[in-house]
């Protein structure tokens, strides 16, 4: 026991530093935010206070430990524009210059003479801080993302400040996707941003969205993002997510939507960066005959620890869901996996399918998944189902008999694994990116393995 | 299907009870207790030592509350930890068992007279907390089988019950493991020497008669080197308003080429159909493949109790070693079962198959909680998964709560699990073969268990089926 003493302390010394900061953040005036907004903030710092971080003795957090971040002393961040942040955007930003519907988000804060933003009627991509004088955000910043769910959720909300707000308004169709840039800047101490997204999709709404997380710098540094989305009758969303933080980075961030009746809401999310990630994604199918697809790749090498935990709820009938999780570990790296599907009393004709598949490249690589079902109505269809396993010797002699060389071979079978999640990116000069993105992370691995 | 909604539940069957005088120890725990209950058994200074060391360790534990199951509270101190039928002395034959009984094991489908004894089938059955008759002893010594209930192993074997209790689940491993260790009363022990392959199935039947007792029984299986053994377990109790605690521990060793064939047939008193009374059955199973291409398989039918909670596991320590596991678990009324099971991959090669069937019906909550653990060590490891659960009515749960952790890149791996409604298509296409409702229910439900009732010995497939057939009477609809 006494071995565990210095760490609790460390994890308590931790959370009493972050309540100290925010009452220094919030004596200041917590940067005029409105006072609803500063009831929010007050609420989950109590909550955060009374909770404090998960170990690994909570269910939820068992395969993974937020010591890092606890032993880590983080300073707020605050946003400044240089020269290496606009080839960071310029690197990911897609479309045409001038056509382009790209948001920038520096250390969480909109920085506008970044973003481009040609915005179309009916259309509003901006600033948290600014949407939250408006009534819009005050309905439905907080409602979706439960602080009491999880502790991060928590503290994100306590520094609630600013982040991305997109507004799609009733039945408007955007014909370019929207893109949402959050650059981390590492300075020379550990800094710790918070941004809050909400995406509001009204009835009939249609628009593909997409979230890049990229980092700069080689200190640590923390983001923290909570993202709330949500979907009337009959909207359209597709949602991408590509993480590629700075490889010192720790990424933790929750992402729930809700769903209107014949939604369709379709997530994709990447991981490749960070040397910590802990992603909850919480879709809820709240209206008869809505659809949901969740999607997941990580690819990831070295000691980096991803945990997607996933938790597919389907509180009214009719709905069908699909979700296919891949990982690709290489090195000493390590994937999580916890994929929780509910259905709850009355959601009768459930159809949900769930899939999480694991490629281990090396010896050192770990990997652990959690597949759940929770049902609570009888007429439903659920299936879930988890493999794991190194790359299979059958399809490589295969390859090889048709003259294929190992590398090439391994790498053909690894890519196609990725495919398989790759595939689901209908935004063209997004899918190139990505791909890409996996073939150097592939091309790297076997250089590593031939030297 | 309303025309079966008004079917009448059939009772449970082995709700009666036998009127016989016990000799039972007042109620409550405490160093007295398990003192008393040692010196009733006659057993020796470290076997008591043994007991107390688990009670004190059980004093500083704290029940265990992470299953999906909601109970009231279990009070330990009401519970009478020892009783047993009166009788004069220990008989010394079956002649001078008291007939009462013999007449409640007969009643039971487990004749224990020497006329009418199951053939090939060796029977230990077991009365509360002591075992009453064991059949079949004389062959079973010529092949130097020992089939024994436990206290009297404790007596004639002692230095080989001394080597493996506790072995596989240490007295400190969980709450009621520790409770069991320093309460146990009776059980089976079973040792299969080396090379000999166990000439008949060997069966022990547990019954719980007295009210507020608890069972607390202890197996412990040996199977030497190439030894080879199959066991069956039954059980049954009275139908009464109280809950009763039922916490066993059962310990499998299996060594170099050894197999151990484990098979249950759970029906304790579920409860009735508003959930009062029933059996809490809170069990800690655990099988060690100690040596290289051993196998250790257990099957389960899991239909009684208001409340399972078991993961019958296997420690695969010997390279080739193979685990297996195949369930049906059957809820009904408020029945709640968290159950699975737990498969440790330390050896090479080793490998392990999971099969697992949950029904539910009623207002039934339906629970699979396995583990598949692959450590670093386990080159080539092979696991297979299969959970597939079938809801009968709109007011029950079935979950499914599989953990994945593998540490070795060799290792493969694959789970599936399905959930779905009981197919009404296919119950119409049987109608319209004549079949009534019930009966092409009965077949369905048998048609999906089908890959776990053939891993059971004959005549405790029969019983399963007969078991699921009757479980199910008036839940359709």
């Amino acid at each position: 026991m006494t071995a565990v003493a210095p760490q609790t302390r460390r994890a308590e010394d931790a959370v009493a530093q972050l309540v100290a900061d925010y009452e220094a953040f919030a004596a200041n005036g917590a940067a005029g935010a409105p006072p609803w907004v500063q009831e929010l903030r007050a609420g989950a710092i109590r909550q955060f206070a009374e909770a404090g971080f998960p170990s690994t003795k909570d269910e939820e957090w068992r395969f993974t430990s937020v010591e890092p971040i606890t032993r880590t002393r983080f300073a707020v961040a605050s946003a400044t524009v240089s020269a290496a942040v606009r080839r960071a955007v310029e690197e990911v930003a897609i479309g045409e210059s001038g056509e382009r519907l790209v948001a920038v988000y520096v250390n969480g804060r909109f920085v506008s003479e970044l973003s481009s933003l040609a915005l179309p009627t009916g259309v509003t991509i901006g600033s948290l801080a600014a949407a939250a004088e408006g009534d819009v955000a005050r309905q439905h910043l907080g409602r979706l993302a439960d602080p009491s769910a999880n502790p991060f959720t928590a503290l994100n909300t306590a520094f609630v400040l600013d982040g991305a707000f997109v507004h799609v308004g009733r039945n408007v169709a955007v014909d370019r996707a929207i893109q949402l840039v959050f650059v981390s800047l590492a300075g020379s101490e550990p800094t710790v941003s918070h941004p809050r997204n909400l995406y509001l999709f009204d009835d009939g709404a249609q628009a593909s969205i997409i979230e890049q997380f990229v980092g700069i710098g080689d200190g640590p540094y923390w983001t923290n993002a909570v993202t709330e989305t949500v979907l009337g009758e009959n909207a359209v969303v597709d949602a991408y997510r590509v993480q590629r933080e700075h490889d010192n980075a720790f990424h933790t961030a929750t992402s729930q939507s809700r769903q209107g009746r014949s939604s369709v809401y379709t997530s994709v999310t990447f991981a490749f960066g960070s040397r910590l990630t802990r992603y909850d994604l919480n879709a809820t199918l709240d209206g008869e005959g809505a659809e949901c697809t969740i999607n997941g790749l990580s690819v990831l090498r070295d000691e980096q620890h991803v945990d997607f935990h996933t938790t597919l709820e389907h509180a009214k009938p009719h709905c069908p869901s699909w979700e296919v999780f891949n990982g690709v570990y290489d090195d000493r790296s390590r994937g999580v996996f916890s994929g929780r599907i509910i259905v709850r009393p009355g959601a009768q004709r459930t159809d949900s399918k769930q899939t999480n598949n694991n490629l281990l490249l090396s010896e050192d690589a770990r990997a652990d998944s959690q597949p759940q079902l929770e049902i609570y109505a009888d007429d439903v269809k659920c299936t879930h189902g988890a493999t794991l396993g190194p790359i299979d010797p059958k399809a490589m002699f295969y390859l090889r008999s048709r003259g294929l060389d190992e590398e090439a071979a391994r790498n053909l079978l690894t890519f196609g694994f990725g495919a398989e999640i790759l595939n689901s990116v209908s935004v063209e000069e997004l899918r190139t990116q990505l791909d890409g993105i996996v073939h150097a992370r592939l091309d790297e691995s076997a250089r590593k393995r031939s030297s | 299907m309303t025309s079966i909604e008004t079917h009448v539940k059939k009772p449970y069957e082995y709700g009666w009870e036998t009127d016989i005088e016990s000799d039972r120890v007042p109620a409550g725990l405490s160093e007295d207790t398990i003192r008393l209950i040692s010196a009733k058994k006659g057993e020796p200074e470290w076997l008591l030592e043994w007991r107390l060391k688990a009670y004190r360790h059980w004093l500083t534990m704290t029940e265990p509350h992470w299953p999906n199951v909601t109970y009231g509270p279990v009070d330990y101190q009401a519970i009478h930890y020892y009783s047993a039928p009166k009788q004069q002395q220990a008989p010394k034959s079956l002649d001078e068992v008291d007939p009462k009984l013999l007449a409640t094991f007969e009643k039971l489908g487990i004749p224990l007279s020497e006329q009418k004894k199951l053939t090939g089938v060796a029977v230990d059955a077991v009365f509360d907390s002591v075992s009453v008759a064991t059949t079949f002893k004389g062959t079973l010594r010529e092949a130097g089988v020992i089939f024994l209930p436990f206290s009297e192993a404790v007596r004639e074997h002692p230095d080989l019950v001394r080597q493996y209790l506790g072995s596989v689940v240490p007295p400190t491993d969980n709450f009621f493991a520790a409770l069991n260790s320093a309460v146990f009363t009776d059980g089976s022990f079973v040792f299969v020497p080396k090379g000999v392959r166990c000439p008949m199935e060997l069966s022990t039947y547990f019954r719980i008669n007295a009210a507020a007792t608890g069972q607390f029984e202890r197996t412990l299986i040996v199977a030497e080197e190439g030894a080879y053994v199959s066991y069956l377990e039954g059980c049954s109790a009275p139908m009464r308003d109280e809950h009763q605690l039922h916490a066993a521990v059962v310990e499998l060793v299996a060594f170099d080429n050894a197999q151990i064939k484990y098979s249950t047939v759970q029906n304790w008193y579920p409860g009735d159909e508003e959930g009062k009374g029933g059996i809490y059955n809170f069990v800690t199973k655990r099988g060690a493949c100690r040596g290289k291409n051993s196998k250790i398989s257990w099957t389960q039918v899991e239909t009684g109790s208001a409340i399972t909670w078991k993961y019958p596991s296997c420690i695969l320590q010997g390279d080739n070693s193979i685990g297996e596991f195949y369930s049906v678990a059957l809820t009904n009324n408020r029945q709640q079962a968290d159950t699975g099971t737990k498969m440790i991959h330390l050896g090479k090669n080793t490998r392990s198959t999971i099969v697992s069937k949950g029904i539910s019906a009623g207002k039934s909550q339906n629970t699979y909680r396995g583990l598949v653990k692959i450590m670093k060590g386990a080159e080539n490891a092979r696991n297979y998964s299969q959970c597939d659960s079938m809801l009968i009515g709109d007011q029950c749960g079935a979950h499914t709560f599989p953990y994945i952790d593998v540490r070795n890149s060799t290792a493969i791996m694959e789970h599936e699990a399905s959930t779905s409604k009981i197919g009404e298509d296919q119950i119409f296409y049987c109608q319209a073969r004549g079949l009534s409702a019930e009966d092409a229910v009965s077949m369905i439900v048998n048609g999906f268990c089908k890959e776990v009732f053939r891993e059971l010995p004959m005549e405790f497939a029969v019983e399963a089926q007969n078991l699921l057939a009757i479980n199910l009477e008036g839940s359709v609809g």
